[in-house]
Formats: C-alpha cells, structure tokens, sequence
C-alpha cells in the first residue's frame, strides 16, 4: 500500500501546487486587472484614501488633502475654488470622478506613479501611509488673479503664455464653479451642486479657456491671413492691397462689407496691409484670403496649431479651420467668421508665436512633479512645437500689430511704459448684441513676458471691452519688480 | 521488511514544544498586529484588552496539551499539533479582525464563541488520545462506523432538526446550539471505508477484464464504488450540498486506490463523479447557476444576478487588492466580501496578508497532510495505513474544495476551511481527526518492541519464495498491472497466510 499512498500524496501535492498556481494568477498575473475593474469598491477606497498630494501655485497649494474623518480618510480642499477651478477640476468621492489636473496628474497626486517607486518602497519597509507627490504648475498667481478680476462679471476666459518657454502664466474661464460642493462627502449636497451647476444657463462647468467651448474668433483670425499673404503672396507691412467698400467673392452674391460697413482707410479703396490690419478692415484680408487660395491659407492655420488635438496635459479641444467648400466661405474664414471656430488657448498661441519670431513652444502648465517630501521628481523642459512663419513674416506681423495698438483698433490695450502689440476682435454670433469681443496681444519688447488672448462673451466690440480687460492684464505682468 | 528500524528512537517532544511555542508567538503577533491595524497604527493602549490574560491562558493551555501528548502519545509526530494550532491562531485572529467590522454594523462579535470552541476542540483531541489508546480498536466498529456516519448524514433531512442555510441542508439545530453533522460523519465514514477496505482489497484488487491497457474489477466488485456513488448522488440531490458529496467521493475513491493500488479505480472514480456532476447539473438550477458562476463570474449579468457572482468576484477584488504583501493586517476591507471570517475566509487572508501569507498558510495545510501520509506509510497495519492516508487525503480535498472554489479552480461550494475558518463543526471535528492522527503518528514513530516472541527467530531465508514476494507488494504490486495468472494465486494464497507486515504486532 505504500506505493499507492506515495502517489497519492504526490497527487495531493499537486493539488496543492495547483492552489498555489492560482492565487498567485490571482494576486499577482491578474492583479492589476481586477484592481483597475470599475466594479472593485477597493481601488476607489484606496484611490480615494490616498492622502493625495497637493497642487501647489508659486509655492502656495490650493488644492490639498485634509484629514477627514471617514472611510477615505482625507477630504480634497481647494483653497482659491473658483479662481483655479478650470485647472484642477474636481475630485468627487461622491460621483467617482476625477477632472481636470486631478485626473491628468492622479498617477503623481495619488502616488502611482513609476517614478514615486522608491518612494512606495521606503513607505511598505517604513509602514507610513502612503502619500501622493505634488504638482507644481506655471501659473503666475498675479496675472491669474488680475485676469479674473478683470473680467468683471463676463462670461469669457483668459490665457496667458510665455512666449520664450510655452509656460501657461494664467488660465481664466468665467463664470466658474466651486469644486468643494461637488468633492464633498454629503452626497446631496454634491449631487444638488451638480444639477445646480450642470443645469445654469451661465455654464460654469464648461471650461471656456481651453476649448470647452470654441468661439468664432473674427478680425483676432486676421494675424493667421495675414501671415499667409506676407508667406505665401510676398507682401509686406507697406505693400498696398484691393480695400473696397464691399466685396462680393466670385461665383457668389454674397456682399461682404467692413464692419459697420465703414470705409477702409481714406475709401481710395486701396490701403498698406498695414492700415487695413490697423483698422481692421474685412475686404482686404476677404480678397487677400481667396488670392491666397483655401489650401494655403488652411495649411498655414494648420501650422499654427489648428486642427490639432494636445495636452498641456490637460486636454485642449482642436480650434477649427474646415476646408472652404467654396471662394465665399473662404472669403468669410479669411477674417474668422462662418467656419473658423478657435480656443483662447490656441488664440494666445498664435500670439506668442508672433512674439517669439515665429517659433511655437509647446504651452505647458505643470512645470514640476516633486515627492511627497517635495523633492524633485520631473520638471517640463520648454520644447518647440513647431516654426508656422519664418521670423521675417513674425516681424511685419509684430510691427503691424503694434500699428493696432499704436494707433488703430487696440488702443485700449496700450501701456504708457512699455510698447504693447495686439489685434482686436468682434466675432459675429448672428445674434443681435452678441458679438464675441477678443483681443490677441504680447508686450513687444525684447524678451517678451507675456502673450494673451482675450474673449468676452456677447461683450460687443473688441476695441471697447476685451483690449481695456488685456491692458489690466498686461499691466501687472510687466509692471513688475 | 519495514518491522526492521534501525533509526534510533526520536520522541520530537522537544521539537514539538518548539514549533508549538513559534505558533503562540505568530499568533499573539498576528493580534497585536491585527489591534494596530483596525485601529490606523493609534490605538489607545499599546496591547489590547487582556493580552496577557489571554496570552499567559493560551500557553497554558497548549502547554498542558503538550505535556498531556508527552505522556500519552510520546513519539507522536512533532509537526502536526503546532501547525494545527498555528492555523487555528490566524483563524481566530482574522475572526476577532472581521470582529470590528461586524460590531460596527451592530452585529454580534464571533471570536469569543470561536476561542472556546477551540478550547473544546483541544480537549477533544487530548480526550481521543486518551481514550483511543490503539488506533487499530477503531476496526472493530468498522460496520458500527457507517451506520453512524450515514446517520449523520441523514440528520438534516429530519424534519424540526435541519435547517437549511444558503440554499444547503446540511445544519442541524438542536436546542440552539446549530450543527453541522456532516463534518463529523467524515471521520465514521473514513473509518468505516478503512476497515471495510483493509478486509476486502484482495477481492477489489482481482483482475478483471482488461480494456485500453487497464484491468477493470468485475461487476460484483464494483458495487461498493457504484453504492458510494449513488449516496453520493443521494447526498447532492437531497441535501444540496455538494461540497460534501465531491468530499466523500473523493475520499472512498483515494481510499479504494490506497487498499487496491489499482489506477483503475481512479479512473472510474473520475468517469463517475464527471457523469453524476453532468446529470446533476442538467436536474437542478441551483448546482447550475454554480457552473454559470463559475464559467463567467466576471460577465455583468452573472455579477448583477442574485446569487450570482458578486460575492465571488468580491473575494477575487480583495486577494487582488492584497497583492504580493497583503495590505497588512487589520488593515483591508476583507468584510467587502460575503461571509468574510467563514466561507471566505482565505480571501480575507489573501487581501491582509497577500500572496505570501496565503502560500505560507498553504504551505501549513500541505504540512499537515504530508505528515499524515508520512504516518500511513510508516504504519504497519493496512487498516492505520488506510485511515492515515484517508484522514490526510479528506484535509488535503477539502482544502482543494475550499480554496479550489474561490480561485474557480473548481466551482464555489459550502465546505469550511478546516482550522482557520468559523464554524463549530468542523473545529472540533479537525481536532478530534488531529487526534487520531496523533495517535497513529506514535504507534507509526515508537521504536519496535517485540512483545513477546523476538522476531529474530524467524529467517527469512526459510520462508516459502511466495511468502517473501508478498511482503514486497505492498511496495511493488501495483507495477505488476500486468497480472499473470499465477499472481492472483499469489494473492490468494496470501489471505491464508499470516502476513509479517500486518501480523507482525498483532
């Protein structure tokens, strides 16, 4: 019998094996699978126990995690809500949702992150709870605080870039929202704030600034046809193009007037680029687009950033530019009317590409990862996105814009101490009094700190409301130190 | 042959009190470690309530046991007692840990119920050494043995006494204290299937026709396997219960291989356990939402089910929140799964004391069973040897049925993890099995003494060739599948001769 029992235990020990086989398929092969099935109360537990780190601003956090006194654990609390609420989103226990830096940045905030390895490690052998690293963005809280005062009680955002790196310096979407009423841990009280704030007709979850929603941009749209023409027609500042007082594009009979139905500069019907760009006259830049054609002037806003989706890392929806199905609605695109829909991100952008001679860095708005104990663990490096115009079109490009400020449309926007350049926007919403008002700007000097776009909902003319919002603005990011 | 030892005598009385001394010190650890756990690392005292009170009665206790094993059984084998104890510890400590989540649900603590059940289980398996004072006793009620065992069985189904729990009837409930009988009728029917094996393996072991390479035993000789099968069938059907039906199976199948060493047995064991499994499944919806469950426990209609996976795929999110580590203990939400401190025991093992823990928990159970069999092949009468291996192989099965049915190795049946999980029954049942383990373990280790002829006399170069081939067969009989006419003879002959390894103590 002992044979039989010898192979009877070799069967129990491969019974065993088999156990063992599968609970390491378990709580290792599958592991990661089951903790990532949304059906697995744990992770959200764990996720959400975590005692997340914080969002830190020029030093400051605004959004930390407090000790709270229930399954979690911490509750998160952002400090300046509203201000900064179209960056961080929101981390709701309630709606198992995560938005904004807190979802593009959990692997760092929650402390997953592979480069946190060590750090996990040092916390397993030392037994401290885990804690999540921090991140540490570019905004200059200055400049994101004047650009929420500024505008006032509009409906609008704000971006602001530095042209030289690409750091995002402010970020501004009007009106905002409160991410503490929906991270709260009352579940009526978040779900009441949520119906509340999904339900105004104001919008403040949509987060304006980076293309939550997209806008018409108007005559802002001229600083893209008129780096075509000087691109791909060889004009200058000086050259003198066709500025009727309306224009009618072949095979149309739609009429295309200036705004106001104005004359262009001294109704000759023939003005510089300069001028027209200064007044922003419609015609000539409706002619220049369809001389330039609708495959050039589509590539150029291509290269510019349109049609193309990034993350800074939070996500910017595309501006876009469709190809003109015919030479009126190429006309109309050409000064960003009918098709040509932007984001104030893409808006400031373009600006900061004019004043950094026609190169594009990539905008970025985390600027560092550190551990719990802050120390370092990334820091974004500027990096070129792109060369749309040669730094001769961004020269004529800059002095014509300084032309706006100087002594066209964009006064409004002038500093007394440092030279300012700027394009004014009216963008019609075929509403009466809707028109969107923008205004697109740097400080042109030589190291410029600040390139801005500016959009007012339904605030009427660009020259009026958004160039006195941007002066405020670029007051207080060069009238500095 | 194996009468002659010539390893000098290790009581492992020391070793014993060794290991028994790392279980109470894991075990009290465990609970410390479990006090700081569900209390986030800041409790109010640095021990828990009554500590040494519990400490100090605890090595007591498994200090008298020892001592009590020291004078009744003194080559007992060293391992099996602490590992048994050691299980039971992380038991309790997990039941006193889920203890805190039930309390906070206004349920009623289950630990202390479970420490003096624990208690009582010691007593009874000191009390089993000390009345069952030669396992080999245990074959006189051989037939004494099934009537018991299949009473028990029975139980249940009288009206007034089962109760049926989860779908199940396999409780009893007498006077409010619930039971469940067939934990205990393991034991009666491993004896019964011993002694009735040990009688009868010459006629199981007969060769009959031969098909595909493999004697098959005739008709007649069959029975027994075809009755097993049938009750086994009965149990399922009536009781609902198929843990214990795959149980009992298997243990007479294991049993009947152990006595005949005939492949074929196991072969036939598997052909009719998968068709009683398929009828089954085709008669009755509640065996077959179990294969649904288990097939496709991760599909959202079976998860949403009622009764369907949701427990199950619980267990597998809280082992895999475990990871290789564990999240340490006291520390989980191993309450997230159903019946977290019973059934599901093992998944909360596998959540606060991970991968590692659970191989190392594994690993006891794997001791404990090998020890087992180690006894049965040092033993040196084919009843012991039977009863060794099946009390071994019954541990090793439910094991596999338990953990097997939580990993969906197999589909999730009702059995308790022996040792480690809550439940009466089966507690006191272990330990009385621990017992006659023991028991067996000192007669398999005690050096031989002659008790009254000196064996010496006898050369073996004097006995008959036959003789002398049978005494090899109980090592190499079952390579001679190819039987040859004459060797049936051989086997024959054997039954009326008195054999040296059977005979030798009698």
């Amino acid at each position: 019998m002992n044979l039989a029992i010898r192979k009877l235990t070799a069967i129990i020990i491969v019974m065993f094996l088999t156990l063992m086989m599968a609970v390491t398929y378990i709580q290792f092969i599958r592991a990661p699978q089951l903790n990532a099935d949304t059906r697995n109360v744990r992770t959200l537990w764990r996720e959400y126990g975590t005692d997340r780190g914080p969002i830190i601003v020029a030093n400051q956090p605004i959004v930390t995690s407090e000790p709270h006194d229930d399954e979690y654990k911490y509750l998160r609390t952002y400090h300046q809500p509203e201000l900064y609420a179209p960056l961080t989103g929101y981390f709701s226990t309630t709606f198992n949702s995560m938005t904004g830096l807190e979802r593009e940045e959990n692997s760092v905030l929650g402390g997953s992150d592979s480069a946190l390895f060590s750090q996990r490690i040092e916390q397993l052998i030392t037994g401290k709870q885990p804690k999540g690293g921090a991140v540490a963005l570019t905004i200059d809280p200055v400049i994101q605080q004047t650009a929420w005062d500024a505008l006032g009680d509009h409906r609008g955002a704000v971006v602001a870039i530095e042209p030289g790196t690409g750091k995002i310096l402010a970020a501004v979407s009007k009106p905002s929202y409160d991410p503490n009423l929906l991270a709260t841990r009352d579940s009526t009280l978040a779900n009441e704030s949520w119906t509340a704030m999904n339900n105004d007709d104001q919008q403040p979850l949509v987060n304006r600034a980076f293309g939550g929603k997209l806008y018409p941009p108007g005559s802002v749209f001229k600083i893209v046809t008129a780096a075509a023409m000087i691109e791909k027609l060889g004009l200058n500042a000086d050259s003198v193009v066709e500025a009727p007082f309306s224009y009618t594009p072949p095979g149309t009979t739609h009429e295309i007037f200036n705004a106001y139905q104005q004359q262009c500069g001294d109704g000759s019907g023939q003005v510089t680029l300069a001028t027209a760009f200064a007044e922003s006259c419609n015609t000539p830049f409706a002619i220049g687009g369809v001389n330039v054609g609708a495959e050039p002037l589509v590539e150029t806003a291509r290269e510019f950033g349109f049609d193309q989706d990034f993350t800074i890392p939070l996500q910017v929806m595309a501006s876009k530019f469709p190809f003109p199905e015919d030479t009126a609605a190429l006309a109309m695109d050409s000064f960003g009317q009918r098709d040509v829909e932007v984001s104030p991100l893409a808006m400031a952008l373009i600006g900061a590409t004019v004043a950094n001679g026609g190169v594009m860095m990539k905008p970025y708005i985390v600027a560092q990862t550190l551990t719990a104990d802050l120390a370092l663990l990334s820091e974004t490096q500027p990096t070129h996105y792109g060369t749309p115009i040669k730094p001769s079109t961004a020269a004529i490009l800059r002095s014509m814009m300084i032309g706006v400020v100087n002594n066209g449309t964009g006064t409004k926007a002038g500093l007394s101490n440092v030279q300012i350049a700027g394009k004014t926007g009216t963008a019609e919403t075929g509403k009466e009094g809707g028109d969107h008002s923008w205004f697109v700007g740097f400080d042109a000097v030589d190291q410029p700190r600040i390139a801005l776009a500016v959009v007012v909902e339904e605030g009427g003319s660009g020259s009026q409301v958004a160039a006195p919002i941007a002066r405020e603005i670029f007051a207080s990011a060069v009238n500095r130190d | 042959m194996s009468v002659i030892s010539t390893r000098p005598a290790r009581s492992g009385r020391a070793q014993e009190l060794g290991l028994l001394s790392v279980a109470l010190i894991s075990v009290l650890s465990a609970w410390v470690l479990t006090y700081y756990g569900v209390n986030s690392a800041n409790p109010d005292q640095a021990l828990p309530d009554n500590f040494f009170t519990f400490g100090g009665a605890a090595a007591g206790v498994l200090l008298l046991c020892h001592l009590l094993i020291r004078r009744l059984a003194p080559y007992a084998d060293p391992i099996l007692f602490p590992a048994s104890v050691m299980l039971t510890g992380l038991g309790l400590v997990m039941i006193y840990r889920i203890d805190f989540q039930l309390v906070a649900r206004g349920a009623s603590p289950d630990a202390r119920g479970q420490l003096i059940l624990a208690i009582g289980g010691l007593i009874l398996m000191v009390g089993t050494l000390a009345f069952l004072r030669d396992h080999r006793r245990l074959r006189r009620v051989t037939y004494i043995s099934l009537i018991v065992g299949l009473s028990l069985l029975l139980l249940p189904m009288i009206p007034g006494l089962g109760v049926e729990v989860y779908g199940a009837q396999l409780w009893i409930s007498i006077a409010g204290f619930s039971f469940q009988p067939a934990e205990l009728s393991k034991i009666f029917l491993a004896v019964f299937f011993a002694g009735y094996l040990v009688a009868q393996r010459d006629n199981l072991s007969l060769a009959g026709p031969k098909f595909l390479g493999i004697h098959f035993p005739r008709l007649r000789h069959s029975l027994p396997i075809l009755l097993a099968w049938l009750a086994g069938m009965g149990i399922l059907a009536l009781e609902r219960d198929f843990g214990t039906a795959l149980l009992f199976f298997g243990l007479f199948v294991a049993m009947l291989y152990v006595a005949t060493e005939r492949t074929s047995w196991i072969i036939i064991g598997g052909l009719l356990s998968t068709a009683g499994v398929y009828l089954i499944v085709q008669v009755m919806p509640h065996i077959q939402a179990r294969f649904t469950i288990w097939l496709n426990a991760f599909d959202q209609d079976v998860y949403d089910a009622q009764y369907g996976s949701y427990q199950l795929v619980q267990g597998w999110f809280g082992m895999a929140s475990g990871g290789l580590f564990g999240t340490g203990l006291g520390e989980g939400s191993p309450t997230n799964s159903f019946a977290a401190n019973s059934d599901f025991i093992i998944a909360s093992f596998g959540e606060e004391l991970g991968l590692v823990g659970l191989l190392g928990i594994l690993s006891l159970y794997a001791i404990i069973v090998t020890r087992a069999m180690k006894t049965g092949i040092a033993l040196r009468d084919g009843f012991g040897k039977l009863l060794a291996a099946g009390l071994g192989f019954a541990i090793a099965l439910q094991c596999f049925v338990v953990v097997g049915g939580i990993t969906r190795v197999i589909p999730l049946t009702g059995l308790a993890m022996p040792f480690l999980a809550k439940g009466g029954s089966a507690l006191l049942t272990n330990f009385i099995i621990i017992g006659i383990l023991i028991r067996m373990s000192d007669s398999a280790r005690r050096p031989f003494v002659p008790s009254s002829v000196s064996l010496s006399t006898i050369n073996t170069g004097e006995l008959p060739a036959n003789l002398i081939a049978d005494e090899d067969d109980d090592l190499e009989s079952s390579a001679s599948t190819e039987a040859e006419p004459h060797s049936a003879e051989d086997s024959l002959a054997t039954t009326a001769v008195p054999r040296i390894t059977d005979g030798g103590s009698r």
